[in-house]
Formats: structure tokens, C-alpha cells, sequence
């Protein structure tokens, strides 16, 4: 089998994303090349034809250009799968292209089995696992469900694409997060509040907890999202991704961006009236149990 | 301006699934269902546009059984002026471009200026319905919007990108927006309005005369992940589950060294 993966870069930065498409090549077997609208300083070890266009001159991402480029790119290596990170990039683009060769797209892989490839429904509650009907298919995989074996290697054999630039979408510039305030990455011990707490007044027993154990206290999405933490306080994959000795989730469901957030804390704690939540896959101990009343039980002995 | 919002109708993720008959995908027995949470964002995002111009109308469209009608309810009641009910049973055996196909079918000659959506479903999360639209329809198309500004023809909107990054991009009407959680805070419906609801018109469509579109990828079928954890559970009195919890993390981290 071909495979055309496709590469990331922004601000003409390799993103790491791209070597988990090499490594999903590899475990099915399939002959890679790879695309990249990037840099030239900073391009995917590997092995193999790199189709390259230079973001100097074709810009930011620009989807109907990055579309153009892909399509001319497959018309030369006729590839049966093509491939992208389940990434702001990957889900975005990706449907343009599945459209454009009338090809079956499928979302956010995982793995593979009974012939098709296995996809997250519900939450991650529940795996479809999905085959596309034609000769061609697209795919998005999720971040980190294809880990490279190694450290990067290799030097591909370049070929430079031509770049157009009309579009209807200008780009305008990017915009950071803002930081400052608390530096999650250094904290040894992290309490963080979801959804699950009910109410921004229950935030005060995370945070209680948290000080408790030395720690700093984070949050989930939907309590940035509501304005009850700040967003330097966002544990996930648009926020931030920590590693500490201690994680404690409290009524944190476990939806795969926080997962890809924590998932690597040495030893994590769940604190979850769902026991089937799919933060029980990475917790080392789930507390069925009632967050305000178990938080404070915890929190006084700490204290005493 | 003339805007479609297209929601989907989802079962509360927090329910205990379990598979259909068929073993192709959840039974919809014992479920309690709901608005798809991020299509909430693209209503109400819809209802302050039109708030802002002072006029124009809010449709919106929703696929599948007769229950999904409830998910349009509640938009008519956020302030949608009406809804489109594609009726069909079987919507949760179609794939993303034949979702796509129908809703573009529909909307090709009525003339909307933009096109709301959320930017994924909960339940299936393919990320695709809404960049497929715009496709077929031609339309240009943002994504995983955070941010929202409308003037005199212009959209200005940031996309969420990983790490707290944002893209802020620039288009023009006529367009299609799929909208990320966060986008702005959707309202409850009042009394009054829910009322008003009731009387609203939702025009009923059948898949016959929509769908034209073959499939381009199948359910092979539906599977409960498989438990990779050792993890321990704990439930009981909280007095005692915090002084196990404590004697586990004294035994098993360097918290307390």
C-alpha cells in the first residue's frame, strides 16, 4: 500500500504530529511519502520523497492553496491512503481533500481491527470501527495513538512544489495565550476541577485540596470555557500538558484533548461520580464519591 | 441576512451505552437526549448576529427521527425563527457525506448568507459534516471558532489552534462557520420564549426527495473500548475513602517525602 502523509509545520516549525503519521505508515505496512507546506531549516527526518512548498512563500495555513497543492501531489504518487494529525490542521483540511477525490474520510483513528480502523464515539465511551467504500480513503489520527519507535531519522529526497496564493480566507496573525501567573509544568502536585464540580463556589475545595498537598490547582475546559478559572489554569491540549507526581481529577469526565493534557502524571487520582468516565482508563485510583463531601474529608486530614 | 444553524440531537454522554441488535451502534433505549453540546455555540452565535443587524432570520435545521425535534425546540426557543426537519429514522447509518449532501441539497437555492455549525457531533465526532457542506454548497470555510465579528459583509473570526494559539482569519459572506465550545455563552430559553416556541413553524422534509449521495465509508461495526487500566475503584463512606486514598498515595508517591 501508498500512503501520502501529510506533515505540519506552523510558523515554519516542524510539529511533532508529523512523526506519528510515519509511525502509523510503518504499522500498517505502507510505502511513505510525505507532504509539507514548511521550512526548509526544519524538515521530517526520514527516509523517503518529501513533496515540500515553502512557507516563505505560500504563508500561514490557507486552505484552499494547502488543497490545491495536496491534489497535485496526489495526482503524481496515486497513494491509497492519505494521512493527518486529528489536529486543528488535519480536521480541517482533511474533508476538503476526502471531498475532492470523492474519497470516505475517517476521523480521529486509533487503531485497527476486523479490517477497518477503530475510531472514539461517546466520549470515548464506545470504538466504531469504520472501512471506507472506495479505493482511496482519508484518515485523521489521534494525537499520541501512534507512538514513532524511536527518535526521528533519516533524510528525505526533496521535491519542491510551486506555490499560488489566491484564496478566500486571508489569514490576519496569530495570537498567543496569555501567560503569566502560574507555571503549571513546575508544580509537583496538581488538583484540577471539571465540569463535574457544579458550581464555581466549589472550585474553593480544589483549590483548598490543592494547597494542601503543595500543589497548584488547574481546570478542564468547560471551567475555563465558563470563566471560573483562569485559562493559564487549562490542563489539555489547548492549554497546557503536565506532567506531576500527583494528578487529581476531580469530576473530570476525560475527554481526549484533557487527556492528552495529563495522561503522562506519574500516579493519577479520579474523583468521579461515572465510574465508567473515561478518565478511569488512565487513573491508578477512581473514588466513586461525591466531590463536596469527599474533597473536604481529604483536606482536614491534611490538615490535622 | 439569512443564516442556517444545523444542530444535531445527542444522547447525554454521562448515560451507560449499549449497543443496537445490529451491534453497529448505540440502542437508543434508556437514553436521555440533548442539543449536541458545541451546536448550542452555533445557535446562539446565529442569534446575536441577528441581534446585532436588527433584522434577518435564523433557521434551523436538524436530520433524524421525530424525536430530534426537541433538539429544534429548544433552538426555536433560544430565538431561532423556524426549523427544517429532514425526516429520517435512519440518519445514524449515514456518513458524514451523505449528512452533508442532504443539508446541502436543501440549502443550495435558499440563498443563506452564512451557515452555522458546531465543529463536531458528540456522539460520532467526525469533524466533517460542516467542511463538507461548504464544499458542496462552495462556500469558504473557518473552522474550531473561538471568536466571532460580523460588519458589512466581512467575518473576522479567530480559530482555536493547539497550545492557547489562535489564528485570527477574514472572509466574506457567504460562508460556513463550524463553532468550537467556548465561542461565546449560550442562553437559556425563558418561559415565555419556550412558549412562543411551541407555535413556530418546523417545515418537515423527507430523505427521498434529498438524498443523492452514496456512502464513501461504512460501520464495520461498534465496540466498547477495551479496559486497559488495572486501575483501582474505590466507593463507600468518604471518611474512609480518604484514609485509604492517603494511605495508597503515602505508599505509592513521593508527595509526602
Amino acid at each position: 500500500m501508498k500512503a501520502l502523509l501529510v506533515a505540519e509545520s506552523r510558523q515554519g516549525k516542524l510539529l511533532g504530529g508529523s512523526y506519528e503519521t510515519l509511525a502509523f505508515a510503518r504499522q500498517q505496512g505502507a510505502e511513505a511519502a510525505m507532504f509539507l507546506v514548511g521550512s526548509n531549516a526544519d524538515l521530517p527526518q526520514f527516509d523517503g520523497r518529501l513533496y515540500l512548498a515553502d512557507v516563505a512563500e505560500a504563508g500561514e495555513y490557507n486552505p484552499e492553496e494547502h488543497l490545491r497543492l495536496l491534489l497535485d501531489v496526489v495526482g503524481r504518487e496515486t497513494p491509497q491512503m492519505i494521512v493527518f494529525c486529528h489536529s486543528s490542521y488535519g480536521w480541517d483540511l482533511a474533508p476538503r481533500l476526502a471531498l475532492a477525490l470523492k474519497a470516505g474520510q475517517i476521523s480521529e483513528v486509533v487503531g485497527s481491527k476486523d479490517g477497518g480502523l477503530l475510531v472514539p464515539a461517546c466520549n470515548s465511551k464506545l470504538r466504531r470501527v469504520v472501512a471506507a467504500v472506495g479505493a482511496t480513503t482519508v484518515v485523521t489520527l489521534q494525537s499520541g495513538a501512534f507512538n514513532p519507535a524511536g527518535p526521528p531519522s533519516g533524510t528525505p529526497t526533496v521535491e519542491k512544489l510551486a506555490v499560488q496564493k489566491a484564496s478566500k480566507v486571508e489569514f490576519i496573525g496569530y495570537e498567543e495565550a496569555e501567560k503569566g501567573g502560574v507555571d503549571l509544568g513546575k508544580a509537583k502536585v496538581i488538583v484540577s476541577a471539571g465540569r463535574g464540580i457544579g458550581k464555581p463556589e466549589n472550585l474553593a475545595l480544589v483549590e483548598a485540596l490543592a494547597k494542601a498537598l503543595g500543589g497548584e490547582y488547574g481546570a478542564s475546559r468547560p471551567v475555563v470555557d465558563a470563566g471560573w478559572a483562569e485559562h493559564n489554569r487549562q490542563v489539555g491540549s489547548t492549554g497546557q500538558t503536565v506532567t506531576p507526581k500527583l494528578y487529581i481529577a476531580c469530576g473530570i469526565s476525560g475527554a481526549v484533548q484533557h487527556l492528552a493534557g495529563m495522561k503522562k502524571s506519574e500516579f493519577i487520582v479520579a474523583i468521579n461520580t461515572d465510574r465508567d468516565a473515561p478518565i478511569s482508563e488512565v487513573a491508578d485510583v477512581l473514588l466513586v464519591a461525591d466531590l463536596k463531601q469527599f474533597l473536604p474529608a481529604l483536606t482536614a486530614r491534611l490538615a490535622g | 441576512m439569512k443564516i442556517l444553524v444545523c444542530v444535531k440531537q445527542v444522547p447525554d454522554m454521562e448515560s451507560r451505552f449499549k449497543l443496537n441488535a445490529a451491534g453497529s451502534w448505540y440502542s437508543e433505549q434508556d437514553l436521555a437526549w440533548r442539543m449536541n453540546e458545541y451546536d448550542e455555540f452555533a445557535v446562539e452565535q446565529a442569534l446575536q448576529l441577528r441581534e446585532q443587524l436588527g433584522d434577518g432570520e435564523v433557521v434551523v435545521l436538524s436530520i433524524g427521527p421525530d424525536r430530534v425535534k426537541e433538539a429544534m425546540k429548544k433552538a426555536l426557543a433560544m430565538g431561532a425563527d423556524r426549523g427544517v426537519h429532514i425526516q429520517d429514522d435512519a440518519s445514524f447509518d449515514k456518513d458524514p457525506l451523505q449528512i452533508a449532501s442532504m443539508i446541502a441539497a436543501y440549502a443550495a437555492d435558499q440563498g443563506f448568507d452564512l451557515i452555522f455549525t458546531g465543529m463536531q457531533s458528540q456522539d460520532r465526532g467526525s469533524a466533517q459534516v460542516g467542511v463538507l457542506l461548504a464544499g458542496l454548497l462552495g462556500l469558504p470555510a473557518v473552522t474550531t471558532i473561538v471568536a466571532f465579528a460580523y460588519a458589512d459583509g466581512a467575518v473576522t473570526v479567530r480559530r482555536e489552534l493547539e497550545g492557547g494559539q489562535k489564528a485570527v482569519v477574514k472572509l466574506t459572506t457567504p460562508a460556513l462557520l463550524t463553532c468550537q465550545l467556548g465561542l461565546n455563552t449560550p442562553r437559556y430559553p425563558t418561559l415565555p420564549n419556550i412558549m412562543k416556541a411551541k407555535k413556530k413553524e418546523i417545515l418537515a422534509l423527507t430523505v427521498a426527495d434529498l438524498l443523492k449521495a452514496a456512502a464513501v465509508t461504512k460501520t464495520v461495526a461498534t465496540v466498547f473500548p477495551e479496559k486497559k487500566g488495572g486501575g483501582l475503584v474505590l466507593e463507600g463512606d468518604v471518611g474512609d475513602l480518604a484514609d485509604k486514598l492517603l494511605a495508597i498515595l503515602k505508599e505509592k508517591t513521593t508527595v509526602f517525602k
